[in-house]
């Protein structure tokens, strides 16, 4: 950059530099003048401001010259101009000189420590702490600790902030000055306050009691200064973090001093404190009123760092409680035509997170008119905003996936254009009704596609979901359109979706075989191999493949193998005459799974998928069936503990399978023989049929040790179990990883694990709960009231009961409106044995936060409405 | 997690993108070209916006960058992705303010550049190594220009400590019109 302001400087004669044609070596030759005996103090000034130039504009110096500046530099001290002992000071931070350097300056810094000019105190101490080491700090400590009461406040800050660097490396000595920073915590300037504060609690920082204490004493105190309050602001969330303690009157602890700051007169203590509350520990509806109320002003301020910090807050606060922030729609909307972009952004993400189904239309309205003129970054925040509000109001899918395909023909990078494509695939997975539309939007779009991994992508994707369809026909044009206009890759990638075509739907067998016999004439011979490969197997002449279903397993089938075991298998293959077996290949379960033909898959492989790849490949679970369900990981660990468990629980028919995730965070230890024992007696219908152990664990290389029960088939059995962690621990010389011989039986207790009746139950949605309903009719229907007596509030108790049955809420209705009094929520699932659930949900509260609710259970079977009902009943 | 309201980086840039000065206190940029680089992005980012009545905000790179640009000066202030906006907001002009009591009201590139001097003094008096040691203007000004005057340097100090009346003055008029 340095060089293109001075080509402009050639071109642009008017414009004036005092820098213009400045040149290293002249300014090196310059700097002799420091050596000279008569100081010329303004000289000296102007030429150790060109060398800070030439620094900052990037210019390196040699070892050899750094060293030479600078033992020039250190004879200025002789000089009296404060400006030049300014600027001395300056270029001595800036040459970072090394510590047989610094000794040259040490006295000289020291000296003017102790100057009866703050300035030079003030500045001595921050060059002399920035520059220093160790063994010096003890020797200059008795100054700094007296620098930090000192009277001037410049010098007070200077010796504090000082000391927060210092602490970084030096903790010991800074902490010997704890009561003298105390002292400056109550000074009368804002600043030595902030700094003091800001020292204090870095040194406290991992004593919790003191923390607390010091928030306690300073809450109830005054503290003058808005960044101190912004600091203590902080504190005081780190507290409530780590203390689940409420007062007397069940109320959050120090939520009331969190409440009188949104008060402040400061906006910075203001938006410091409104963050806090909203960054709380499960918030509720109550605490976060007020501090919505304060962003909501600010949304409408003239001060766009203002507004940006509103908006920014609530986006995230409409994450988590989008109800919560319903009311600043109004003014989020005017926001949509910010002159900033990042504003304009933010409050269209908001409010596609919080608006209802009637506003989407009219939204999507005002985001269409702004895409052309935000940035790719943005667009895909809007994308991304977009998808997700499609899932939660499936019945939109329409406008919403008009809107995708819309902004995916117009221009846009690659990435862009990616973060569309994921959403469509994405909602035509989880919509079944947008699937066509969806599949034609992608076909257009590969017509004019430049990126090939898109496209090798999306035809990938077409070859899985295509034949399924009702007309699978109207998409062989576009892809064979592929094979004839696209590069090799992309032409690859058709002629393998073609052949799914083939495979699948007998009828176009005939018409895909045409092609990809025209495909054999290819240039390429990736694309012709395939082409050949396919012939043959579709061909059915039962040379390369037996059975229809092979042809099945092969086209569509996943390569369980890793990629790279393959590729190594491969590399040591030496040619003979025995073919290349691909069983030879070793297969590590725990890896990636790969889609055949190394396309990589269009989307991410579920994780129930892997679970399911996972257990079927040991053999002792083989036996188990299909898997129903798996949970998600349930810590049984606290954090940072020697050893982290989690347990997955699988679900099958007639058993349960436990996966405990274990992880060793012992560097110095090699755990062999791992496994949980687990304790079944509280567990009455539950047997233990297997364990399989862990034969190694080493440091920081998760494993996974499994234990299998067995339960009567199709009974949703619940029960607790305790868990016991049982190893053989071997010392390990972390330095060499050399591993002792003999190790030391030795176990570890873990937290308890559940099997309850959510387990039994999928989260599944469904599109459009009414037709659902209607459609399950009302002959197995049970419904029955409950009283589920006081409860923290009603959203609380909805959220409850939605866990407790661990079903999917459909239509947005898990979020509870604030303040309101009762509430309906609807939620669908599918039960053990593959029954389809649907529950609506009728709550109501009353003065005294008793909470009432009516229960009605649709579903196939009746068996299992009258189990839902037992799952609320007991 | 850190506490302390940090300060990754303060940028005075010229009407082309080039640098009059820059400090950076974060080792998120950690060699020459990264940090042109970022200087690059930054300006290409927000050239073209008006952010001349009012200090402007934007997000790179999971940093917040606060931006308020004069006549062919752009300032720049850089937090991390959490800090609070209002605070770098209060650093942003802390430092444009003292720039302007420093340049006597004059401010311009060709301005800048002829009293680096204090420009470097006046960043070196904002922040400590990223830490926020001062954000009032006037305090800032009155820090750096006071090296100036000093009795035993026999300087052209004279001028200076005149300039820096005249701008102060000027500086209390524009906030009472203000």
């Amino acid at each position: 950059m340095a060089q293109y302001m001075k080509k402009d400087d050639d071109r642009d004669e008017d414009e004036y530099s005092p820098f213009l044609g400045i040149e290293k070596g002249a300014v090196l030759q310059e700097a002799r003048v420091f050596n000279d005996s008569q100081l010329d103090s303004r000289r000296c000034s102007q030429v150790i401001t060109k060398l800070l130039y030439l620094l900052n504009q990037g210019e390196t110096f040699t070892k050899v010259e750094a060293t030479e500046v600078f033992f020039s530099v250190t004879k200025l001290f002789q000089s009296k101009d404060v400006g030049l002992r300014r600027m001395v000071y300056l270029i001595i931070k800036e040459l970072s000189p090394s510590s047989d350097e610094v000794i040259m300056v040490t006295s000289s810094l020291m000296k003017d420590m102790n100057s009866k000019t703050d300035v030079y105190r003030a500045n001595a101490i921050r060059v002399l702490c920035r520059i220093t080491d160790a063994t010096l700090l003890t020797q200059i400590e008795r100054y700094l600790k007296q620098a930090v009461v000192d009277k001037n406040p410049v010098v007070a800050s200077a010796a504090l902030v000082s000391g927060i660097h210092i602490l970084q490396t030096n903790p010991d000595i800074v902490k010997r000055w704890s009561n003298e920073v105390q002292e400056a915590v109550q000074s009368r300037a804002a600043l030595v306050q902030f700094h003091a504060l800001a020292l204090l609690h870095q040194i406290r920082q991992n004593d919790r009691l003191a923390v607390s204490k010091l928030v306690t004493s300073l809450t109830r105190g005054s503290v003058r200064s808005p960044l101190a309050q912004c600091l203590l602001i902080r504190y005081t969330s780190q507290v409530i973090r780590e203390s689940s303690m409420n007062n007397q009157n069940g109320e959050r602890l120090f939520y009331d001093y969190l409440e009188g700051c949104l008060r402040h007169k400061s906006e910075m203590v203001i938006l410091e404190t409104a963050r806090a509350i909203t960054e709380l520990n499960g918030v509720t509806s109550r605490e976060l009123t007020p501090a919505i109320t304060v962003l909501q002003l600010f949304l409408s301020s003239s001060k766009p760092v203002l507004r940006f910090a509103a908006v920014r807050t609530l986006n995230k606060v409409a994450m988590t409680h989008p109800m919560a922030v319903t009311n600043c729609n109004i003014d989020m909307e005017s926001l949509i035509s910010d002159q900033n972009r990042s504003i304009a952004t933010l409050a269209i993400t908001t409010l596609l997170k919080t608006g209802n189904e009637s506003g989407v239309d009219r939204l999507m309205k005002q985001i269409t008119n702004f895409m052309s003129d935000i940035a790719d970054e943005f667009k895909i925040v809007v994308v991304d905003a977009i998808r997700s509000l499609c899932l939660k109001f499936p019945l939109k899918y329409r406008s919403l996936m008009n809107f995708l395909s819309n902004i995916l023909r117009e221009e846009g990078g690659f990435e862009y254009k990616k973060a569309i494509v994921d959403s469509i695939v994405i909602l035509i997975r989880d919509i079944p009704d947008a699937k066509e539309i969806g599949l034609l939007h992608l076909c257009e779009f590969i017509e004019d596609c430049e990126f090939t991994y898109l496209s090798t992508q999306i035809l990938h994707f077409l070859g899985v979901e295509g034949p399924k369809t009702a007309d699978p026909s109207k998409y062989i044009r576009y892809i064979y359109n592929r094979v004839i206009l696209e590069n090799a890759t992309v032409r690859a990638s058709a002629v393998s979706t073609l052949a799914k075509f083939g495979a699948v739907v007998d009828s176009l067998k005939p018409r895909v075989f045409v092609l990809l016999r025209r495909c054999l004439y290819d240039n390429d011979d990736e694309v012709r191999d395939r082409a050949t490969l396919y012939l043959n197997t579709l061909g059915g002449d039962g040379s390369v493949v037996e059975t229809d279903k092979d042809v099945k397993d092969f086209l569509f089938g996943s390569l369980d193998i890793p990629l790279v075991n393959l590729e190594t298998s491969l590399k040591n293959y030496e040619p003979t005459e025995e073919p290349f077996d691909i069983n030879s290949v070793e297969r590590n379960p725990a890896g990636n799974r790969p889609t055949a033909l190394g396309v990589p898959a269009a989307a991410p492989v579920s994780t129930v998928d892997a679970y399911e790849d996972l257990l079927s490949s040991i053999p002792e679970f083989s036996t188990f069936g299909n898997l129903f369900k798996s949970s998600a990981p349930v810590e049984l660990t606290e954090v940072e503990t020697e050893y982290a468990v989690n347990v997955v629980k699988h679900i099958f028919d007639k058993h349960v399978v436990f996966q405990f995730n274990c992880t060793n965070t012992i560097p110095e230890q090699l755990l062999e023989n791992v496994v949980v024992v687990v304790d079944a007696s509280e567990a009455e219908e539950f047997a233990e049929v297997a364990t399989k152990p862990l034969i190694s664990l080493p440091y920081d290389a998760p494993g996974q040790t499994f234990v299998a029960f067995e339960k009567p088939e199709g009974v949703p059995a619940v029960g607790r179990f305790s868990n016991v962690l049982k190893f053989l621990v071997k010392e390990v010389d972390p330095s060499t990883g050399e591993v002792e011989e003999d190790g030391v039986e030795d176990e570890y207790q873990l937290e308890d694990s559940e099997i309850v009746a959510a387990d039994y139950m999928l989260k599944v949605g469904v599109s459009n709960f009414r037709n659902a309903w209607e459609s399950l009719g009302p002959e197995f229907e049970r419904v029955d009231e409950y009283g589920l007596g006081p409860r923290e509030s009603l959203s609380e108790a909805v959220n409850a009961v939605i866990s407790l049955l661990g079903m999917q809420p459909c239509e947005g209705t898990e979020v509870v409106a604030a303040n309101s009094r009762s509430h309906s929520c609807l939620l669908s699932g599918v039960y053990i044995g593959n029954v389809k659930v649907l529950v609506r949900l009728s709550f109501g509260v009353d003065s005294s936060n008793e909470v009432a609710m009516k229960l009605a259970v649709r579903s196939e079977d009746e068996s299992v409405s009258d189990a839902i009902h037992d799952i609320v009943a007991n | 997690m850190e506490y302390c309201p940090l300060v990754k980086n303060i940028l005075l840039l010229d009407s082309e993108g080039g640098r009059i000065a820059v400090k950076y206190y974060s080792d998120d940029w950690p060699t020459n070209n990264a940090k042109e680089a970022f200087e690059k992005s930054i300006f290409t980012k927000t050239h073209k916006i008006n952010a001349r009545t009012e200090a402007e905000i934007t997000m790179l790179d999971s940093n917040v960058v606060l931006y308020k640009f004069v006549q062919d000066l752009h300032f720049f202030v850089t937090g991390g992705d959490s800090e609070n906006e209002l605070i770098l907001s209060t650093v942003l002009q802390g430092f444009f303010d003292a720039v302007g009591i420093l340049l006597r009201g004059n401010l311009n590139k060709r301005e800048a550049l002829e009293n680096l001097d204090l420009i470097l003094l006046c960043l070196d008096e904002i922040i400590d190594g990223g830490i926020i040691l001062e954000t009032d203007a006037n305090v800032i000004a009155g820090k750096v220009a006071s090296h100036s005057v000093d009795s035993a340097a026999p300087l052209s100090e004279q001028t200076i400590s005149q300039a820096l009346a005249t701008a102060r003055e000027h500086f209390t008029r524009s906030l009472l019109s203000g």
